[in-house]
């Protein structure tokens, strides 16, 4: 008997990073830059405050929104970080990772047949989210030569006018790419004019290395049609605690936490002790791995431009984004390496339009390795040239 | 700015080559090896030495922590014994400390023999000198900031999104 699967699922594809998995396990020498975390740990005094809350017993449900506490921290912070002013009784939710908190943005405001326009190259899991909500998926590239920043004239080329969603991701996976104040003020003319609500993945923003993040959200008339997403894997090395939060407008968050109390119930109790941890006292920790994520953002930088390949000057996230040479494919270049250097990296086709003849690089590794697989690369760019 | 940078990356690991400072810092060449030359001629960096794990070789390295209390007298101050211990070729660290004890000072040897033997017949004798606590290391688990051992391994996915 074979059971029918929804058609939803049938729609999505493996993900395009899972077949260059599979290869790497088969050998052990592989220096792996096509990781999406930290290789920090998270810091003591919230693995402590983790540990402390499973002694003390503390594992039963918390609120549906997240800990009280929990979101009065992430309040604060928001507001003296980024600016963002929201009410943590109604307009943050905690979730169980920031993948969550975009899942249920999509299900709280796709309906079947509704256009989501999404930035691209972006984060591998929009698209299928979009699809999974039953929307139709309008890819907005951006490319090297406006810095992978989104335009207007990007968004008009693409039929943007018409969509009912707009997914930004900045600073940016893949591409390291960042959006300054003066480079959103227009995309957010557009999104009022022409009505698009817009969902901003800000899980990088502790992560920009030249001047201060800017949320959409802050500019005149956005709070009230932004949906702004953030959490603790990447600034934290948080990763496998799986903890977000979402903050928008009342009515949204409220039908994203319908959702979530009928799916999630609530983020992982254990986790959210640990960000509370994380706010209150872990901000040496972030500024110390952002200054070592910068030091190795220049290294590997500088090592692609001697090496010959064109790369991005990437401003944030943990991620830079060569060019492979003319006449070769990101896959074939991806495969290649992998197979005869063993180094692992990611095909920027796999980000969406826009990635293509790009590689994600990530500098989430000790220098060591760093310095190690750029050598490796070096000499198969020589040995291929 | 830059000489932060430069000696941010040297305490990291003073074996990076001048052009892998030069990449990480966004500096030249020459200008990482002149700032390297300033912070060497204002005694700012005194040297360089690797740091040993000294369970992983079969030699046996004996190394002590001594406590020293000192009496001082008019002609005679911390500096001076400080200077007079510091000549000593035994002695690997000196420092002036506050609390129970005056001096800290770190000592190694061939054996538990030899290192106590120099407390007793050369530092001890010492005049000022009150008395010694000798606390021989066992094991070491950090030195200059660096975890010994054979580290975590990286059970990362190789691939995540």
């Amino acid at each position: 008997m074979t059971i029918e699967l929804s058609e939803r699922v049938k729609t999505v594809p493996p993900s395009g990073i899972r077949r260059f998995f599979e290869i790497a396990e088969e050998r052990d020498d592989v220096i792996s830059l096509g990781v999406g975390e930290p290789d920090f740990s998270t810091p003591w005094a919230a693995r402590d405050a983790a540990i402390a809350s499973l002694e003390q017993g503390k594992t039963s449900y918390t609120a549906n929104r997240g800990k009280r506490e929990l979101r009065d921290a992430i309040s604060t912070y928001v507001s003296d970080r980024f600016d963002l002013e929201y009410d943590p009784d109604e307009q943050i939710i905690v979730t169980a990772g920031a993948s969550e908190a975009v899942d249920l943005a999509f299900r709280a405001l796709v309906d079947p047949g509704e256009t989501v326009a999404i930035a691209q190259p972006a984060y591998i899991s929009y698209e299928p989210g979009v699809i999974f909500a039953g929307g139709e998926v309008l890819s907005v590239p951006t490319s090297k030569g406006d810095d992978f920043r989104l335009t207007v004239g990007a968004l008009e080329e693409a039929g943007a006018a018409d969509a009912d969603l707009l997914v930004l991701c900045y600073p940016n996976n893949p591409t390291g790419a960042i959006m300054r104040e003066d480079d959103l003020e227009p995309i957010a003319a557009f999104a009022r004019e022409h009505g698009l609500t817009v969902l901003s993945d800000e899980i990088y923003a502790e992560l920009t290395y030249d001047g201060e993040h800017v949320s959409i959200a802050t500019l005149p008339g956005m709070r009230e049609r932004t949906v702004v997403f953030n959490g603790f894997s990447k600034a934290h090395a948080m990763t496998g605690l799986r903890l977000g939060y979402a903050l928008g407008p009342t009515d949204v968050i409220g039908a994203m936490n319908r959702i979530h109390q009928y799916t999630m119930l609530s983020a992982p109790t254990t986790a959210q002790y640990a960000a509370l941890e994380a706010l209150e006292s872990c901000h040496d920790d972030v500024r110390e791995m952002v200054d070592q994520y910068d030091r190795r953002r220049r290294f590997v930088l500088s090592r692609f431009r001697e090496i010959g390949m064109d790369v991005f000057e990437a401003k944030g996230a943990f991620y830079c984004f060569p060019e492979v040479p003319a006449g070769v494919s990101a896959t074939e270049f991806a495969e290649e390496v992998l197979h005869e250097q063993g180094v692992a990296v990611v095909p920027g086709d796999v980000f969406g339009e826009g990635g293509t003849g790009h590689l994600r690089v990530s500098y989430a590794t000790g220098l060591e390795e760093l310095r190690e697989a750029l050598a490796r690369i070096e000499t198969f760019v020589e040995e291929n040239d | 700015m830059s000489e932060r940078e430069v000696l941010e990356s040297l305490r990291e690991n003073a074996r990076y080559s001048t052009a892998d400072i030069a990449r990480m810092t966004d500096l030249d060449e020459s200008e990482v090896d002149a700032v390297i030359e300033e912070l060497e001629d204002a005694g700012v960096i005194c040297g360089y030495q690797p740091v040993v794990d000294w369970d992983k070789l079969e030699d046996e390295r004996v190394r002590a922590e001594v406590e020293l209390n000192v009496r001082l007298d008019r002609e005679t101050g911390y500096g001076d014994i400080a200077e007079r211990l510091a000549r000593f070729p035994q002695v690997t660290a000196l420092r002036l400390v506050s609390g129970d004890y005056d001096f800290d000072m770190e000592v190694e040897g061939d054996s538990i023999r030899e290192v106590s033997q120099f407390v007793s017949e050369k530092v001890a004798p010492v005049p000022e000198i009150t008395q010694t606590v000798t606390h021989y290391v066992m094991t070491s688990y950090k030195e200059n900031g660096i975890e010994l051992g054979n580290g975590d391994e990286d059970d990362r996915l190789s691939f995540s999104p």
